[in-house]
């Protein structure tokens, strides 16, 4: 960004006071505030609870809170990165940068194009110099300087060299390097401008969808088999690659404390125009790339394959209930609905798989994730599952409005416990329960972003462009040339922008090159250095 | 005595050796500044201005006892600390690098290694006091408060992205904590300089006493903040990197390249707040003192990140295995 200049008093007149701000705005000093201004207003996001993270986080904060959540919640401190004041500040970086950068583009150029300052008349100011006395003449002391200066690449000079006679009859050697300095500069900059554009273009036409899949049963790629969708407001449901997915097998490891070690998907993936599904494995980064989207492995769980017979011993229910995990040893609650019924009430069973089951006589626990000694712990509720009415029900709940808990005489639920293969009447004369096997299942999170490329791209050419500007010395070189009795006195100084510790060793560099060459046409007579 | 214990013992045994390193530095310190005063005391008269002094090098050669204990134990730590951490890796058969004890031992073996490094390319040792003390509390407290037990790490961390993102992190931290001591240094130099000169009145906080006469021993505030910048230079860049890692290892574990975890969030405040000091030094008005309170803010944000992120906050980061 433009160095600063000192500010002044806003001249009348509104095409005055725009200018004046916009002057404001691209000055270093205002971006140095507005830098600073990200930074703060990024933090409170990292303090309170995010709803793109964790809705619920946010709904309980505001319980919690009723006073201080509502009005943190108008003022959008709930979601920051999508607030008004968040976007304001990076907008305005954003736009204070563009208009630092592109005079400072066309600055460049300019200069790029400019000679070499010309040599100044008195050396002794610098505090890098040297000099030395030749026998050569002018024109090989400046042709062995222009080569050391310039280096091996002729295309691609180190230092840019200009030669100017004086009046007095000595001639000076002009040279400059370090344009790459600013060229990173604003490489960087621009591919941060670059950065912006390709992730909102990202956000534009990216989609995602969650999925839970069951061993033994698969998805295709359409919004309507997700469970959940969502896609930026540029996408279009026919850019989804109508590929399906089967989940063969899945595995899991861990430690005797229930760290998990490993988990894998196995997965067969038959694509549109492929005549043969093809074999895969997903495993925790290593996401499967397929039809342009990536699938990831997100979670896991057990789906126990259970079958319903009501109170008349018909069957009223069978499939794979997935149950969700709510602690690392997979603890899993789960809710069975039971519509069908042919005689009384709709049933529901709701309650927890315990993969690796310890009785106490506090209750049962699980100890560890794998189904080593597998339980199901149940209760009954009987009544209108309220699934008549249209309106979507979220299959992990039970909603208990119209219904009745099956009871003991002591007004405690009745528990009732299942192992595999076991069935068990269930409680209330409801009818039978039959746990007939456990296959796991996985929650796979699909997604795609066609400006990853670009994104990865402008951030190498930022690194890139940064790295260059860092480190690329910006260094001038004179030369001054004074020939009396067949003899050739140079004189060179060094000048760095800012601390340099390798200034005095490029000096030196030229000089012993000028040494070098010259010494095969009379040899040198090193002068005072 | 499995490996494990056996690099515990090598960093404990590191600590120990740093914090003789610390005393004997310190002692340095204080016996150079009376060194300093007494030759200055015919010249200078009481006001303690230095900075014109100073010849190109960053500071005058010298030669002590203490200075060499100290560079002697720091590094013997500095071996200790370097063979714990590789037995460490042994043990759990991967990179040390994947909780919180790891990392504050890889943090703190970048920063002695840097600081001893930088020793000999130039006569920094003045850092040593203000480096080691910071490695000595870090190592203190990652023994004391975040040791866990050498395992291998869950599916999430297994990646050679574990390798790549951690390890230039942990490297930016190192190189970042000895910019902090330099950008410290400077500006408690001159602080000392312009209340000894009289242009500060009603300082806060005296400095002129003898206590921090060892301030006078150091480079000039210029050197100083050349220094500074030129390890923050390579920090930034390196923290950088850590972030567009970071970002390509989000996309390919979570499936996402960013999005607002508490560490995500702070690391780009750590990355804004060193590039406004960037832009502080070019700025009218705002280079040299101002310049280094910004290292100061960044590198209270490092710290920040390293353990606030960690331990108090809830995120997909939360590696910290405590």
């Amino acid at each position: 960004m433009a160095a600063s200049s000192p500010p002044s008093p806003p001249p009348l007149g509104g095409v005055g006071l725009l200018r004046w701000v916009w002057r404001q705005l691209t000055s270093m000093r205002v971006a140095l505030m507005l830098l600073m201004l990200l930074a703060v207003v990024a933090v409170p996001g990292s303090l309170l609870p995010q709803r793109p993270q964790d809705p619920s986080a946010v709904a309980t904060y505001i319980a919690d809170n009723p006073g201080l959540g509502a009005w943190l919640d108008r003022l959008g401190f709930f979601d920051v990165y999508a607030s008004v004041w968040f976007s304001a500040v990076y907008l305005l970086l954003f736009v204070s940068l563009v208009g630092c950068i592109v005079p400072r583009t066309g600055q460049h150029l300019r200069a790029m194009l400019a000679p070499p300052p010309r040599a100044p008349r008195r050396f002794d100011r610098f505090a890098v110099r040297d000099a030395l006395t030749t026998l050569a003449d002018g024109d090989a002391v400046i042709g062995a300087a222009r080569a050391a200066l310039v280096g091996p690449l002729r295309a691609l000079p180190r230092f840019r060299v200009q030669v100017a006679d004086e009046p007095g009859g000595t001639r000076t050697v002009s040279a400059e390097r370090g344009y790459l300095r600013e060229s990173g500069n604003l490489v960087f900059h621009l591919a941060l401008v670059g950065l912006l554009v390709a992730i909102a273009t990202g956000q534009l036409l990216h989609y995602r969808g969650q999925a839970i899949v069951v061993e033994g049963r698969g998805f295709a790629n359409s919004v309507t088999d997700y469970d959940t969708f969502v896609a930026g407001t540029a996408f279009s449901p026919r850019s989804l690659v109508p590929f399906t997915l089967r989940l063969d097998r899945f595995t899991s490891e861990f430690t005797d404390d229930a760290r998990p070690r490993d988990f894998r998907a196995e997965v067969s993936v038959r694509e549109p125009g492929g005549s043969d599904a093809r074999e895969a494995v997903i495993r925790v980064n290593h996401p499967l790339a397929v039809g342009g989207a990536k699938v990831y492995l997100q979670g896991n769980g057990y789906a126990p394959e259970v079958s319903v017979h009501d109170a008349a011993g018909r069957l009223a229910f069978a499939g794979a209930v997935p149950f969700l995990p709510e602690d690392d040893r997979y603890t899993s609650r789960g809710v069975i609905k039971v519509p069908d019924v042919s005689t009384g009430d709709q049933i529901g069973i709701v309650g927890y798989l315990l993969p690796t089951a310890v009785l106490t006589p506090a209750g049962a626990t699980s100890v560890h994730p794998q189904p080593d000694d597998p339980l199901l712990v149940l209760t009954v509720w009987q009544g209108d599952l309220g699934l008549d009415t249209g309106v979507p029900q979220n299959v992990y709940e039970l909603d208990t409005d119209a219904m009745e808990q099956v009871l003991e005489a002591d007004g405690t639920p009745t528990t009732f416990f299942v192992e595999p293969g076991q069935t068990v009447d269930l409680p209330g004369g409801l009818g039978t329960f039959t746990w007939d096997a456990l296959p796991r299942f996985v929650a796979l999170d699909l997604r795609h972003d066609p400006a990853l490329g670009w994104i990865l791209g402008f951030s190498i050419a930022a690194l890139a462009g940064l790295i260059v500007s860092l480190f690329t010395p910006r260094r001038r070189i004179w030369l001054r040339l004074t020939t009396a009795d067949g003899r050739t006195v140079v004189a060179a100084a060094a000048l760095a922008r800012g601390d340099d510790a390798g200034l005095s060793a490029e000096l030196g560099r030229v000089m012993d090159a000028v040494r070098a060459r010259t010494d095969d046409d009379g040899g040198t007579d090193d002068g005072p250095r | 005595m499995g490996l494990g214990e056996l690099s515990t013992m090598l960093v404990w045994g590191a600590t120990t050796a740093y914090a003789i390193a610390l005393v004997a530095f310190a002692i340095d310190l204080a016996r150079l500044a009376d060194h300093r005063t007494a030759q200055r005391r015919p010249v200078a008269a009481g006001t303690g201005a230095r900075g014109a002094e100073a010849t190109g090098d960053v500071v005058v050669r010298r030669s002590g006892r203490a200075v060499g204990i100290a560079m002697a134990t720091t590094t013997l730590g500095l071996a200790f600390h370097l063979v714990g951490t590789v037995l460490r890796g042994a043990a759990a058969g991967r990179v040390p690098w994947a909780n919180m004890y790891e990392f504050t031992l890889m943090g703190t073996l970048v920063a002695v290694g840097t600081f001893v490094a930088l020793t000999r390319w130039r006569d920094v040792r003045f850092l040593g006091t203000i480096v080691i003390g910071l490695v000595v509390v870090a190592l203190g407290l990652g023994l004391a408060a975040f040791y866990v037990p050498a395992d291998a790490v869950e599916p999430a961390l297994q990646s050679y992205w574990l390798v790549i993102h951690v390890s230039i992190a942990t490297i930016a931290t190192g190189l970042l904590t000895v910019s902090f001591a330099s950008s410290a240094l400077q500006l408690l130099a001159d602080s000392r300089m312009r209340q000894l000169a009289g242009s500060i009145p009603r300082p806060r906080w005296r400095l002129t006493g003898r206590r921090w006469r060892a301030l006078d021993a150091l480079p000039s505030t210029r050197e100083l903040e050349a220094l500074s910048f030129r390890i923050t230079a390579v920090g930034f860049v390196l923290w950088t990197f850590t972030v567009m890692a970071g970002a390509i290892w989000a996309e390919h574990a979570w499936g996402r390249f960013w999005g607002w975890d508490p560490k995500e969030t702070w690391s780009l405040v750590v990355w804004l707040v060193y590039a406004a000091y960037l832009h502080a030094r070019t700025t009218v008005g705002w280079s040299g003192r101002r310049a280094a309170w910004f290292v100061l803010v960044g590198y209270a944000t490092v710290l920040f990140n390293f353990t606030g992120v960690n331990l108090l906050f809830q995120g997909l980061h939360s590696y910290s295995g405590l």
